[in-house]
């Protein structure tokens, strides 16, 4: 974990809304499902911005980040050669280490870029990747996934591509050893509950309003059976069951 | 050129605190950047039985600040006696106790083991709710302030700093019954009461329906309340509120205060610590201040 001045290297428009920031690496080291929180303002706005890496290359950090705010219309706007501050990696991400045989990967809307630097690094350690991802309308990133997951499976909720309704609807947890997913949170229990029922372990990752972002003010603490943890340091990514209970 | 400072006792190598809840113990930060190089660290508040803290949201954005409902989240003092002492130990620099409580016994109890405790000082934050009066705040009425900071006082055997709430009815009065009951210096400012609401669900954003407000927003009234409360007591004064520039700690000297606590810029600027003390140094040299004590008070 660091947080340092970084260059902008590149921004994307993917759809209306949704960009792609790319910025110099620096030697940050990342691991699926982490997160950083960024600013491009001194003093303007309070707080960081958690957004999470969506993919790194060797030199290159990926940002998708879908325009909401005042804070993300801010990162919007910055051009190749601006300066950005960073603080991470962050959090803890997806056990990629600790799954083998086949691994399903269900996401949704904005959940979906932190699966594909999951889907990387499964695919790096030789596990067997299927994508499940699910859109409103207009899918997008899905060519970031074609080089790395065996399959890909494209749910929309109005039919524009794909299958038409919700992406759990596909998705046969029986036909896996594990399931990470990320994305609304009643997406998340939904996967989780049909994960349970074939006892398929499930991994999810939660968004939560953060401050320090790095485990020091519980401003991001949930309730869990197993007491009270901090969405930014002990998660993002936590065991379903943590998250979701019958 | 000097920065160092001393309060009750206490060396300090610099008047730069990080503020309670906003740092944790520490160790976070440290990852960052030599937290040792600050004068001192004020823990997150504790209290004497662990808390789990408040539901839903607990961090919210506004115009130059942000309000938390974060309810005093922590450990629990035993906890905080067996991990969390031996943890900050290692980051060489002032170790203050920040505790908060629901009644007088919590306090008494919690300030009786952590006198025993390896800790430097003891803050006590007055602004916790009192259950046993239906939930109004220590630190609103001077009587009450005077009567939890009394008793604290008779078991605590380290320097007792009282932490203050700005939302107190009467500032100063309630800086003078701090000090009189015993306290042996005075920080301030806690959080300001606010209100936020979300239009959609058209229900108050928190829980508890009310959250505190920190950051740059408050700055100016925090400094106003050091001033007053500076220019009545006698007892060191450690300023505190929406300080995020080098300048801002001047400012807090210059009206009086002994130090300063920097809470809300550690998440605007995680290195904040580090980078307002390289700026301080910087900023005394080019105003010709060799010594705080040259500015301390002079308005
Ligand atoms: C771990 C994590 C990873 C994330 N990854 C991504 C990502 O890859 N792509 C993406 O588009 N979005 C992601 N988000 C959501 C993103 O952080 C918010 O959309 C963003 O903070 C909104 O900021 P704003 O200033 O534009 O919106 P505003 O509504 O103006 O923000 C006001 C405040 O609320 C906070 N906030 C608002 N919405 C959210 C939210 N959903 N989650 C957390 N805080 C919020 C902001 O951080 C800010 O402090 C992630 C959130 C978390 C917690
Ligand atoms: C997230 C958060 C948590 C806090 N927790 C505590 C606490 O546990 N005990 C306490 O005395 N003050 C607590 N405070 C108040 C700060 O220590 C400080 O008094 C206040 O935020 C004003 O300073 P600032 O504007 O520099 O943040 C908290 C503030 C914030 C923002
Ligand atoms: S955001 Fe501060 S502990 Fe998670």
């Amino acid at each position: 974990m660091e947080y340092f001045e970084t260059k902008v290297v590149g921004q994307e428009r993917i759809t209306d809304d949704i960009f792609v920031l790319k910025v110099e690496r620096r030697d940050a080291v990342v691991a699926a499902g982490q997160f950083f929180m960024l600013k491009c303002w001194d003093n303007e706005l309070t707080l960081m911005r958690p957004i999470s890496l969506f993919k790194a290359d060797e030199h290159t950090l990926y940002f998708m980040y879908r325009v909401i705010g005042k804070g993300t219309r801010r990162l919007s706007i910055l051009r190749t050669g601006d300066s950005i501050m960073l603080l991470g990696s962050l959090g803890t991400g997806f056990p990629v280490q600790e799954v083998s045989g086949k691994v399903a990967l269900v996401g949704g809307g904005l959940g979906i870029p932190p699966l594909c630097q999951t889907v990387r690094e499964l695919h790096d350690l030789g596990v067997e990747t299927d994508v499940f991802v699910g859109y409103r309308d207009t899918p997008f990133a899905l060519v970031d996934f074609e080089p790395y997951a065996h399959a890909i499976f494209v749910a929309t909720e109005k039919g524009n591509e794909g299958y038409r309704g919700f992406v759990t609807d596909l998705l046969k947890p029986e036909d896996y050893d594990a399931v990470f997913t990320c994305g609304p949170e009643i997406m998340m229990r939904k996967v989780a509950a049909i994960c349970d029922a074939t006892n398929t372990p499930c991994w999810c990752s939660m968004e939560h309003r953060m401050a320090c972002g790095i485990g020091a003010c519980f401003g991001c603490s949930i309730r869990t059976p197993e007491g009270m943890k901090r969405v930014c340091k002990d998660g993002p990514v936590f065991p379903a069951h943590l998250l979701f209970q019958k | 050129m000097t920065l160092s400072t001393t309060i009750n006792g206490v060396f300090f190598k610099n008047p730069i605190i990080a503020a309670s809840g906003t740092f944790g113990f520490g160790g976070e930060y440290n990852e960052l950047y030599d937290v040792g190089c600050l004068g001192g660290i004020s823990s997150k508040g504790l209290t004497l039985n662990p808390k789990d803290g408040n539901e839903g949201v607990r961090v919210y954005e506004t115009p130059s600040g942000m309000m938390n409902s974060v309810g005093l989240q922590n450990p629990g003092v035993e906890a905080f006696i067996r991990d969390g002492i031996p943890a900050m130990r290692k980051l060489d620099t002032v170790l203050i106790a920040n505790m908060g409580g629901s009644c007088i016994e919590d306090y008494v109890a919690g300030a009786e083991m952590l006198s025993k405790a390896d800790i430097d000082m003891l803050e006590l934050n007055i602004s916790c709710p009192n259950v046993k009066s239906g939930g109004m705040a220590f630190g609103l009425k001077a009587d009450v302030a005077k009567e939890v900071v009394t008793a604290v006082r008779q078991v605590c055997s380290k320097p007792l700093m009282v932490k203050m709430s700005p939302n107190a009815e009467n500032i100063v009065e309630m800086a003078l019954a701090c000090e009189e009951a015993g306290a042996d210096s005075l920080s301030l400012v806690n959080t300001f009461q606010a209100m936020a609401i979300d239009i959609r669900t058209r229900k108050s954003v928190f829980q508890n329906l009310y959250a505190g407000l920190s950051g740059p927003a408050i700055k100016p009234i925090a400094l106003r309340m050091v001033h007053s409360v500076c220019k009545a007591v006698h007892v060191p004064v450690v300023g505190i509120g929406g300080i995020a520039t080098a300048t801002d700690v001047l400012e807090f000297l210059m009206v009086g205060a002994t130090a300063v606590q920097i809470g809300t810029v550690n998440f605007n600027n995680p290195t904040a610590g580090r980078d307002i003390l390289n700026d301080l140094e910087q900023l005394c040299q080019r105003e010709g201040i060799d010594d705080l004590s040259q500015i301390r008070g002079i308005l």
